[in-house]
């Protein structure tokens, strides 16, 4: 940053970002919080912020009644599978609009864009209908099909996006010394499509990973994920505030963290376009 | 120490010969179930099955609604996903008549399905079948504090009046102290508010509709039901009521907030207990109250049972598992681990004669003589063109009670006043009911 | 400038995404147009007649169909509103110069990653419970009544709720896009004696105006289906005061399993939605091809 500026105004910046930064994270480290009290100390008033009697009473409870660990893996499984594929067909399809842009690429994207808004409710019969034929309820794969097609409008639009912004002089110097489609797209391009393939790719697992209307209602035991998990503590008889933020904080947690540790490649692709 | 290891050898090697013995029947079943407390227990017990059995169990445990939505929509597709489902008696004998659930017609001989409770078992047979085994069973009652009625001098009788819990109420309320004279359910749902306000209305000596299926939201009966809830629940209820189902309020009372409680008779067990109650042992309990005149406590009866669709592969696995968690000895098991108020309450007159059962839970008998006193054939002193109880046993129900529900909760919500509530409830209900083809022939 | 063989090559590689979105697009959207011309109740098997369009006329005379249309419009509405307005005052604190914008960054990003069924279900039950939330609490402090949100304000509430989870990523995308607004000109401007507000006003807001199209664009596309907070908080209520489209549509086809009326009712839903497409599609096609 080459303007200098006061540390008075420096303090007064951070005084307030940080003000409001906690406000935002509060609910969330609330719940982290809460998970570690009792039912009673959950609800006491006036409410214990730090100072109670530290528990892992609820973990251990939530851990004998559901087996966090395979939901935790079908979790995985889902999300980082249909990203996976997801990529692998939107990775061509993205790069041929990009660099081979027609007439109709414009048209095209903004169709697969809308084919998002159909609302699930309405075609969840159809589809469960289709998937009880093909053998597909309650199956990992039958999930990762699902999640790949809602994702892959948005991965093939933020692909485009950011190889777009690809210089293509880049490319026509290859091209002059010779290089064919292949060796173009593996030593030039791919470099330098990373980053947005990184970010491409961590944004759907985290929308993959919380998405709960297909992944609660495909599913039974087998291959339910932790958005199932967490519908069976939402509403349960007798005080259950301390129960629920285990729960939550199980369900949250490992994206939570992903999230915070590759915050910087998913904010650096995260651009759909929007930064010339 | 040497003895215990020894036995406990000897068990190991019981087991794994069980196993053994087992190995080539056994199965795997998927059992859908809700998140009740009593279910969870039941969850936690069923290693002992799967031991004695060799079989194994894959569970799906849901929140009621939940759960609803997904077994239904796989049993009436014949997606076959679960082997055991967890069911009310209100969809028991619809999904019955649609062959959707198996007959339990060959239960073994020491099932004993004699000791059912004559009006749960009547709720789950058809043509003398059964078609699933009771798991609890709930009436409803009134459940108060009697430290608090006390303190503010008022006397709750066993079989009150709606004039006297209205009284009663508005005595026990401190809302500084944070004390609400009176909670009761105001989250839409047909199995939630309108549970209760069906078995008000009932006890109002309401029905839901004529003999030509004419809805009857505009009866007299109706009227008064509906406007003396949002009246006692608008001055002596808690804040945010009409978010509260049965869960929220048993929280509530739990935590010593309310004078008055009338709900489901599984809760005794639930404020009774040391353990989750801070008010535990200041409870008393009395029947479902009615209006002067009117001679109907409510009518409610409920059960959630377990059932078999007639898709499952495991037939045979199911059905033992079904019969070893709605027998005598689960029973005497729970009753063994957690004490015998924890039984689960509501399905087998021999329960209601053990002489500990009595001595543990204070409740058993006003719960006994509440779900005595149900008449499923006839729900109201009215004449009505349907069964049910604190329910109307159409499969249309479900959609109209919600919807119904809505409009009262708004109510309550204080975003229109009992005519509008009512009128709205009047006319949704009558496109509906006309539009499924009732009373046109 | 492409050659005939790369035009090829690129429809060869634009195939497969093409074929499969139309597959997942017109297999059950077929099958959605064709049940919603049948009687088809799942509780009521047997033959399902076909019925023409009385399952359109059922849905849309249904006194909650205005209501449902409207409030999608308020939904995605306000939280757009809030969500961008935010968004921008984020971005440009977060622009400035502080100590720990790294943790200030990740506690601003944070509810993003949070389920939307765990955070209906947090805000619901430990800030909204008008007795035992933290909100009641607070208000008890300072001595006023406990607020009911969700019975009192219910749509206004779960407006709140969803703009809490989409703010993080207006954010990051308006962040990104300021960070990469060139300094000097700032600087110029500063020299020029600008004020603070007049940079802000002709300077960063113009260069966020691509940004704001594309939060806009991404933002709608899920919030014009948002379903998960309703039913956790409201299923609705009170009466119809927070119903949706996509939550009216939940109604008919898993509370009164008329799968007929429900895929009416997808149908309806999925006209009105590209309604609002073309809108969208509209303005970021001007504002994207600059």
């Amino acid at each position: 940053m080459a303007r200098a500026v006061s540390n008075s105004v420096k303090a007064r910046n951070t005084a307030i970002a940080w003000i409001i930064a906690i406000l935002i994270f509060f609910p969330i480290l609330w719940t982290i919080l809460t998970s570690f009290k009792t039912e009673g100390t959950a609800i006491a008033d006036p409410p214990v912020f730090l100072f109670f009697d530290w528990t892992l009473e609820n973990y251990a409870t939530v851990q004998d009644r559901s087996d966090y660990f395979g939901h935790f893996m079908n979790s995985v499984i889902i999300s980082v599978g249909s990203t996976v594929i997801g990529l692998a067909i939107a990775i061509p399809a993205a790069w041929a609009m990009a660099f081979v842009p027609g007439r109709q690429t414009k048209n095209v994207l903004m169709w697969m864009l809308s084919t998002k808004m159909l609302p699930p409710v309405g075609v969840l019969v159809p589809i469960y209908l289709i998937f009880r034929d093909w053998g597909l309820l309650d199956t990992r794969i039958g999930l990762v099909i699902v999640l790949t097609l809602i994702n892959l409008p948005i991965i093939v639009w933020m692909l485009y996006t950011y190889f777009r912004e690809i210089p293509t002089d880049i490319l026509e110097a290859a091209r002059m010394d010779g290089a064919t489609l292949r060796s173009e797209v593996v030593h030039v391009l791919l470099p330098m499509a990373v980053p947005g393939i990184a970010s491409t790719l961590l944004l759907n697992i985290i929308l993959a990973w919380n998405e709960a209307f297909w992944t609660l209602n495909l599913v039974a035991a087998n291959a339910a994920p932790l958005t199932a998990f967490i519908a069976s503590y939402s509403s349960p008889e007798g005080l259950f505030y301390a129960k629920l933020s285990a729960a939550s904080t199980m369900a949250i947690a490992p994206i939570l963290i992903m999230g915070w540790f590759s915050q910087k490649q998913l904010v650096r692709g995260l651009t759909f376009g929007a930064v010339k | 120490m040497t003895s215990t290891r020894a036995l406990m050898g000897s068990a190991a090697g019981l087991a794994l010969a069980a196993g053994l013995a087992t190995t080539a029947s056994a199965a795997e079943i998927t059992i859908a179930t809700v998140n009740n407390g009593d279910m969870i227990r039941m969850q936690e017990l069923s290693p002992q099955w799967e031991e004695e059995t060799g079989n194994t169990i894959e569970w799906v445990v849901l929140e009621e609604n939940t759960l609803r939505q997904r077994v239904t929509q796989d049993i009436a597709t014949g997606g076959g996903q679960f082997d055991v489902l967890t069911i009310g008696n209100y969809e028991v004998p619809i999904w019955a008549a649609q062959d959707w659930l198996a007959p339990l017609d060959d239960l073994p001989e020491d099932y004993n399905a004699d000791d059912l409770l004559p009006s749960i078992r009547q709720a789950l047979s058809t043509d003398d079948t059964l078609y699933a085994l009771p798991f609890y069973g709930e009436s409803a009652m009134v459940m108060y504090r009697t430290d608090l009625a006390e303190e503010a001098g008022v006397e709750i009788p066993d079989s009150p009046t709606w004039a006297e819990i209205r009284t009663a109420a508005e005595a026990m309320t401190d809302q500084d102290a944070g004390i609400y004279g009176i909670c009761l359910r105001g989250k839409p749902g047909w199995g939630e508010n309108m549970a209760f306000l069906t078995a008000m209305a009932n006890s109002y000596g309401a029905r839901w509709f004529d003999m030509e299926w004419q809805a009857q939201f505009d009866s007299e009966e109706w009227q008064a039901a509906l406007t003396d809830y949002l009246e006692l629940m608008t001055q002596y209820g808690p804040p945010g009521a009409a978010a509260n189902g049965f869960n929220e309020n048993l929280s509530l009372f739990q935590q010593g907030k309310c004078g008055i409680w009338i709900d489901a008779t599984v809760a005794a067990s639930f404020v009774t207990d040391p353990e989750d109650s801070q008010v535990a042992d200041s409870v008393a309990f009395a029947q479902f109250p009615n209006r002067e005149g009117v001679d109907n406590h409510g009518n409610w009866l409920w059960s959630w049972n377990l059932a078999i669709p007639s898709s499952s592969n495991e037939m045979e696995a199911a059905t033992d598992f079904i019969t070893w968690a709605t027998s005598q000895d689960y029973t005497r098991m729970v009753a063994e681990q957690e004490g015998w108020r924890a039984a689960p309450p509501g399905t087998r007159t021999s329960l209601y004669e053990n002489a500990e059962y009595q001595e543990a839970a204070p409740f058993a008998e006003m719960t006994l003589e509440s779900m005595n006193a149900v008449d499923t054939d006839s729900p109201s002193v009215q004449e009505t063109p349907y069964t049910g109880a604190q329910f109307v046993a159409i499969p249309e129900f479900q959609g109209i009670g919600t919807a119904v529900g809505q409009q009262f909760s708004a109510a309550l919500a204080g975003q229109a006043d009992a005519e509008q509530a009512l009128q709205q409830a009047q006319s949704l209900t009558q496109r509906e009911i006309d539009r499924a083809g009732y009373g046109s022939n | 400038m492409a050659t005939q063989h790369s035009r090829a090559a690129a429809r060869f590689m634009i195939a497969p995404s093409v074929v499969l979105l139309l597959a997942w697009m017109l297999i059950p959207l077929g099958m959605t147009i064709w049940f919603s011309l049948l009687r088809y109740n799942l509780l009521m098997p047997g033959e399902n007649p076909f019925v023409g369009f009385e399952n359109y006329s059922y849905f849309l005379s249904d006194p909650a169909f205005q209501t449902a249309v409207i409030n999608t419009l308020l939904l995605v509405g306000g939280v757009l509103l809030i969500t961008v307005c935010g968004g921008i005052g984020l971005a440009v604190l977060l622009d400035q110069p502080m100590w720990g914008t790294g943790i200030v960054r990740i506690m601003v990003i944070s509810p993003f990653f949070v389920m939307p069924t765990v955070s209906a279900l947090v805000w619901k039950n430990m800030f909204m419970n008008p007795v035992n939330g933290l909100f009641a609490y607070v208000a008890d402090v300072l001595g006023l009544p406990a607020y009911d949100f969700l019975t009192a304000a219910p749509l206004a509430s779960i407006i709140g709720i969803v703009s809490w989870q989409w703010l993080p990523f207006a954010t990051l995308i308006l962040l990104t896009a300021m960070q990469s607004l060139d300094s000097e000109q700032l600087e110029a401007a500063e020299m020029d004696g600008a004020s603070s507000w007049s940079r802000f006003y002709y300077i960063k807001l113009p260069h966020l105006a691509r940004a704001i199209t594309v939060v806009i664009l991404i933002q709608t596309i899920f919030l014009l289906s948002i379903f998960a907070e309703i039913y956790v908080t409201t299923a609705g209520g009170p009466g119809n005061a927070s119903i949706n489209l996509t939550y009216l549509v939940f109604q008919e086809s898993l509370q009164r399993y008329d799968v007929g009326t429900a895929s009416a009712g997808g149908v309806v839903a999925i006209i009105l939605a590209n309604i609002v497409a073309i809108f969208l599609m509209r303005m970021i096609g001007k504002n994207l091809d600059a």
